[in-house]
């Protein structure tokens, strides 16, 4: 029947301003608020939160307790902090972006939103927001176990921090993280995307390392090559478009492809 | 309200839903009935986006599923209820829905009271559920947006024959004040409890649609005879579709029809009678064995 025909259904005597204008599908604030509340409201997803956090404070008092007083810098402290985010939070963008169909939630959440890029995309955004709040409790975890440690030390608390390095390490953090959501979209299933996301950086390394023409090569598509001097606070010109170049690669091929299985993929 | 043209979904060469077309108008509650594998979830997948069509057409509300503003608010969809994050309480599950649609946290207390979960069950993980439950937790997701339509996949598996009662209830209520409703089963019983239109697929083809009254009479009679061979023959000769069974001849004629035929035939008929509701069964089992009778073949 057409709607111009149909009289309005009793059910809804007064249909929604929403429902009677609009585009298609499901506002964009709301599916990400939605995809961030999923992340969130299972066991495994505060588990890998609490743990994400909960190392790099362990790493971080470790160091504090054992290591070597002259390197108990706060810049120093945030190296170490950063270690264990730069592996769990790629787990996190994956599971963000295989949950729909480990668990076959997908049936429910692109049968509200058809429209499944947009869902990915707001899988994206969750799970970077998520993740810069990780970093961002981690960063205050490493201040006051800093804190801490220079007054048990009588020592002057010292919180200079290159913006450079800071902001360098938080990008470095986040391309880690996109780069687990897009190899998650590829996959659509945990433990293959996770293998798959530490195994094929590290072949490459190796096979590059290994033949001698690849050596140019990988300067521009190594990913953990690139991400050395942003990590490192000593980025330059010609490292951004190192940078740029390996993203693409390993961020920008992946969530492509992945985004385009989603989207085409039958639902069952 | 639902209209289903055409639609056809192919695996390579096999046609898993082959040139189906249906309505379900306003007010009614449509069962789709048949055996496992028979294209109905494929059809219900096509009908809500999550299944691209070979070719076809099916839309909802007049509309592409796609092209609806917020489906979630007009279409009520239950595919497979243990398609549920086992970690996630009934109510997490159904607040997240309730935040997508865009209903207040209201509503999440409002149809778990209309599908009786309590207070306690919706506060339990949906591992610990049984199918039963979980059924009820579909069903409170596909009334949450206050739907015109609902499409439920198997929506009695797992129910008693208690909960059967209450969801024809609920979805007949649902019906009578303008909804459509489109519910597939494999189970006859299931469907004549509770749909009042059928739409009968076998090996994605539709194989019978009409009202249950109209299925139901168009079904025929079942005689017993001295020589139930003979009739059988007779019948067929007739140009009528007539089946063999322990219990007698089943033919799809009226009763009237069978005695004459017996009477030309010279069978002395012992008992003749109209189908009552097992007539659908009867139906139902003839389709799905012609059907298995072909995927032998």
């Amino acid at each position: 029947m057409s709607t111009a025909t149909q009289a309005p259904a009793p059910l809804r005597p007064e249909p929604s301003v929403e429902a009677a204008s609009g585009r298609p599908g499901v506002p964009f604030t709301r599916l990400v608020r939605v995809e961030l509340r999923k992340l969130v409201d299972t066991r495994a997803g505060r588990w890998l939160g609490v743990v994400t956090g909960g190392i790099a404070v362990v790493a971080v008092v470790a160091f504090l307790v054992w290591g070597e007083a002259a390197d108990a810098t706060f810049e120093g402290l945030l190296g170490i902090a950063t270690l264990p985010l730069v592996v769990l939070l790629p787990v996190l963008g994956i599971m963000t972006a295989t949950a729909e169909w480990s668990q076959r939630t997908g049936l429910v959440t692109f049968a509200l939103e058809p429209h499944r890029g947009r869902v990915v995309l707001a899988k994206l955004l969750a799970a970077v927001v998520l993740g810069l709040a990780v970093v961002a409790v981690s960063v205050a975890a490493v201040a006051l176990a800093h804190l801490v440690g220079s007054l048990a030390r009588d020592v002057p608390t010292a919180w200079g921090v290159p913006t450079g390095l800071a902001l360098g390490l938080v990008l470095a953090l986040v391309v880690y993280l996109v780069q687990g959501v897009a190899f998650g979209l590829v996959f659509l299933n945990t433990p293959v995307a996770i293998v798959a996301s530490l195994l094929l950086p590290t072949v490459f390394s190796i096979v590059t390392s290994l033949v001698d023409g690849f050596e140019r090569v990988a300067a521009w598509i190594d990913l953990s090559r690139v991400t050395e001097p942003l990590t490192a606070g000593t980025m330059a010109g010609q490292d951004w478009a190192h940078l740029a170049t390996a993203s693409l690669v390993w961020l920008g091929v992946p969530l492509a492809v992945g985004t385009w299985r989603v989207v085409t993929k039958e639902i069952a | 309200m639902i209209r289903v043209e055409n639609l056809t979904k192919r695996y390579g060469r096999v046609a898993a839903v082959d040139d189906v077309t249906f309505t379900v108008p306003a007010g009614s509650v449509t069962g789709f009935l048949g055996p496992n594998g028979a294209g109905k979830s494929t059809v219900m997948r096509m009908l809500t986006g999550l299944t691209p069509p070979t070719s076809g057409r099916a839309t909802v509300l007049g509309r592409d599923y796609r092209d609806l503003v917020n489906p979630g608010s007009r279409v009520g969809v239950m595919l497979d209820a243990s398609a549920q994050h086992p970690g996630r309480t009934g109510r997490e599950a159904l607040t997240l829905a309730a935040l997508t649609v865009g209903v207040p946290r209201t509503r999440v207390e409002e149809v778990l009271h209309l599908v009786g979960l309590t207070d306690d069950e919706a506060g339990r993980r949906v591992r610990t559920y049984s199918l039963g439950m979980r059924q009820r937790l579909g069903l409170a997701g596909a009334f949450l947006g206050e739907p015109e339509v609902l499409v439920l996949d198997e929506p009695a598996n797992g129910l008693d024959p208690q909960g059967i009662h209450w969801m024809r209830t609920l979805l007949r209520d649902f019906a009578d004040r303008g909804g459509a409703v489109l519910l597939s089963s494999h189970l006859l019983h299931e469907v004549q409890v509770v749909a009042d239109e059928i739409v009968v697929i076998g090996r994605g083809k539709i194989v019978a649609s009409g009202s249950m009254a109209e299925l139901v009479a168009g079904s025929g009679s079942r005689a017993r005879s001295e020589d139930d061979g003979a009739l059988a023959v007779a019948l067929e000769a007739a140009g009528h579709h007539a089946t063999l069974t322990p219990d007698g001849v089943v033919v799809d004629a009226e009763p009237a029809v069978v005695g004459r035929a017996a009477l030309a035939a010279g069978v002395v008929v012992t008992d003749l009678r109209p189908h009552g509701a097992q007539g659908l069964e009867e139906l139902f089992l003839r389709l799905t064995a012609d059907d298995a009778r072909e995927v032998a073949a």
